[in-house]
């Protein structure tokens, strides 16, 4: 039933208010403290070698998670969607772990095992490797949070469109590679740039996880997001804020990469 | 391309879905396999494509051992039930792929490529659909670009799995004469599924009949109908009534029944069934009869009749509703039978069609 017109506007009103208080009025904000000094302390800010250093970072941890995670994505749903084998559901839930586990919690766990103290610790010094405070432990840690994020999006697909297409292609003489590539693959298209999407912004913002792991050293292991923090701390309030807005930028960027697939798929 | 198939079986799980399958089919037969569903009949397609494998037997196609080929090598074309056409190509990229995946030494040149696929739908009369998504198709239309598609690579064998199954009638009837024109016109051996009688003797030139997991009856409309192999077979073409009777030298005796219309046969005396359509019996008045009309219901042209006998069994009669007497609810009747199958009663089970009397008889 459609409800009196009195009490729908006072529901969108209430739901434009919440959406200003809660969403769009600290991103202004953000904007407008991070350029409340002017053009040019921004730049400068911006330009800092510890903050470029960040921003450098975080993208290294994207660009190496991003595409293992795409590549892990569809592997597990083309395994759990295509094949029955034992310990399918087990599969499922497991991909879904990092969902329902505290990002911090993973980041302890990473640390109780590969740390210098942990389980393979002395073995990791023996090959010389470090893990922890270094770059493998914030791109670890970040695989396992933005695990499920394209397993997730592509797996109902794959589900609903079943294995008769890629039986037709195979009668057709088409061979594994060929099948994947020219039939399944254009089938999750859509799916999958939005899972890598959400996926990208995840990776880029990952706090809780990596703020264990990484040991926050200025300008070696220190990503976006730890760095805002760094920088609040140091109270450079402009700083934190230009740091924010960077990021604050690569998420809407994401945000409407996004809508626009969302248009142009549904 | 001749096929033979000997012996196979096929389980999942624990179900038996082809329980010992025998069967030939001549290089260009047009050829149905027709039964209910659960008969094994897709399970046997998908099997002839490569989709599925056998537990054991053998399939040959001119002498070549099939089972030793990946269905990618076999060069069938499949016609999928619900066509699973590639959503994002274009009708002339749909029918194409077939050749454009060929390795590069065997695949032609791309204009070559495209004459081709212009030449197959003139002839499938789809080329105005050329440039059209498969979300912007009727069904038929999309049933012609499956069969295109399939076609394109000229396949050793066509097989088709419920060609007909997601359209409506007057479509099908259109299809089903066009189809045969393109397999006339091709001459592939072809193999369709279906469990459409009419389909199935309408455009098959023999039809094998499945029913849980095995050959129930291989033969043309006419045999099928007139002489069912086995009790299935019977039923499934639709003489539903079983009525029991006693067999002696030769002849059908029932309490209540008119059997002079069914011929003597050589059948052994003793406990048999004939199963007959409700078309072909009869309700003849009689006032000492020991049928009775329970229900009687008028479509118009037709009277549906359902006759109790004393002892319980029931019968269903349809017959034209001009010839028919006046029968009130309660009357007394006799039941004549204009045609039927004999079975002799079997000393196991009715149903299964392993242990079929190899001696059944028929009569018109």
């Amino acid at each position: 039933m459609r409800p009196p017109a009195r009490s729908g506007r006072l529901l969108v009103a209430l739901a434009v208010v919440l959406t200003l208080l809660i969403v769009v009025a600290p991103l202004v904000y953000i904007f407008a403290r991070a350029f409340s000094a002017g053009w040019q302390v921004y730049a400068a800010n911006i330009m800092d070698p510890a903050m470029l250093h960040a921003i450098w970072l975080t993208c290294i941890v994207a660009v190496i998670v991003v595409p293992l995670n795409i590549a892990f994505g569809i592997a597990a749903a083309w395994a759990v969607a295509k094949h029955r084998f034992p310990g399918r559901g087990l599969l499922v839930t497991m991909i879904e772990i990092p969902f329902s586990i505290s990002p911090i919690i993973a980041g302890i766990c990473y640390l109780l095992l590969y740390g210098r103290q942990g389980l393979l610790g002395p073995w990791l010094r023996e090959v010389d490797l470090q893990v922890m405070f270094a770059l493998p432990g914030i791109v670890l840690v970040t695989m396992f949070v933005t695990a499920p994020f394209v397993a997730r999006e592509v797996l109902p697909l794959m589900q609903a469109q079943g294995t008769e297409q890629e039986e037709a292609a195979v009668t057709l003489g088409a061979s594994g590679w060929q099948v994947f590539r020219r039939v399944t693959l254009p089938n999750i298209r859509f799916a999958l740039l939005y899972g890598a999407v959400l996926c990208t912004a995840r990776a880029v913002g990952e706090f809780g996880g990596v703020s264990v792991v990484s040991g926050n050293i200025r300008g070696q292991t220190n990503t976006l997001p730890l760095h805002v923090e760094l920088l609040f701390n140091d109270l450079n309030a402009v700083g934190a804020f230009a740091a924010a807005s960077t990021l604050t930028l690569i998420a809407v960027v994401a945000l409407v990469i996004k809508a626009a697939l969302e248009t142009r798929h549904g | 391309m001749s096929i033979t198939i000997a012996g196979m079986t096929k389980r999942f799980d624990r179900t038996e879905v082809l329980r010992g399958i025998d069967l030939s089919v001549e290089a260009g037969e047009l050829l149905a396999l027709l039964g209910p569903s659960g008969s094994g009949k897709t399970t046997l397609l998908k099997i002839i494509a490569g989709l599925e494998w056998p537990d054991a037997g053998q399939l040959r196609v001119e002498g070549q051992d099939w089972l030793q080929l990946a269905a990618r090598d076999r060069r069938i074309g499949f016609v999928f039930q619900n066509y699973a056409l590639f959503p994002h190509m274009r009708v002339r990229d749909n029918i194409a792929f077939g050749l454009s995946v060929r390795p590069r030494a065997d695949r032609p040149a791309k204009a070559q490529i495209a004459a081709t696929v212009d030449e197959l739908m003139a002839f499938l009369q789809i080329d105005h659909l050329a440039d059209r998504y498969p979300a912007q198709l009727s069904g038929g239309q999309r049933q012609r670009v499956a069969l295109g598609r399939a076609l394109a690579i000229q396949p050793r064998v066509l097989l088709l799995d419920e060609p007909f199954g997601a359209l409506d009638a007057a479509i099908r009837r259109d299809l089903r004469r066009w189809l045969r024109s393109v397999h006339e016109a091709t001459g592939s051996t072809t193999i369709f599924v279906t469990h459409d009688q009419e389909e199935a003797f309408e455009l098959a030139d023999r039809v094998v009949v499945m029913g849980d997991g095995r050959i129930a009856q291989i033969g043309d409309a006419d045999q099928i109908h007139d002489h069912p192999a086995t009790p299935f077979v019977a039923r499934f073409m639709g003489a539903t009534v079983e009525l029991p009777v006693t067999l002696a030298a030769g002849r059908a005796q029932g309490s209540g029944l008119d059997l002079t219309a069914l011929p003597r046969r050589a059948l052994p005396d003793g406990p048999a069934q004939v199963f007959v359509r409700p078309a072909d019996l009869r309700a003849v008045p009689d006032a000492g009869g020991p049928w009775h009309i329970t229900s009687r219901v008028s479509t118009g042209a037709d009277l549906r009749l359902t006759a109790r006998h004393d002892s319980g069994t029931e019968a269903e009669i349809q017959m034209p509703r001009r010839d028919a007497p006046a029968l009130a609810q309660g009357a007394p009747v006799t039941l004549r039978v204009e045609a039927g199958a004999i079975f002799p009663s079997p000393r196991i089970d009715t149903t299964a069609p392993s242990i079929l009397p190899r001696h059944k008889e028929i009569a018109r």
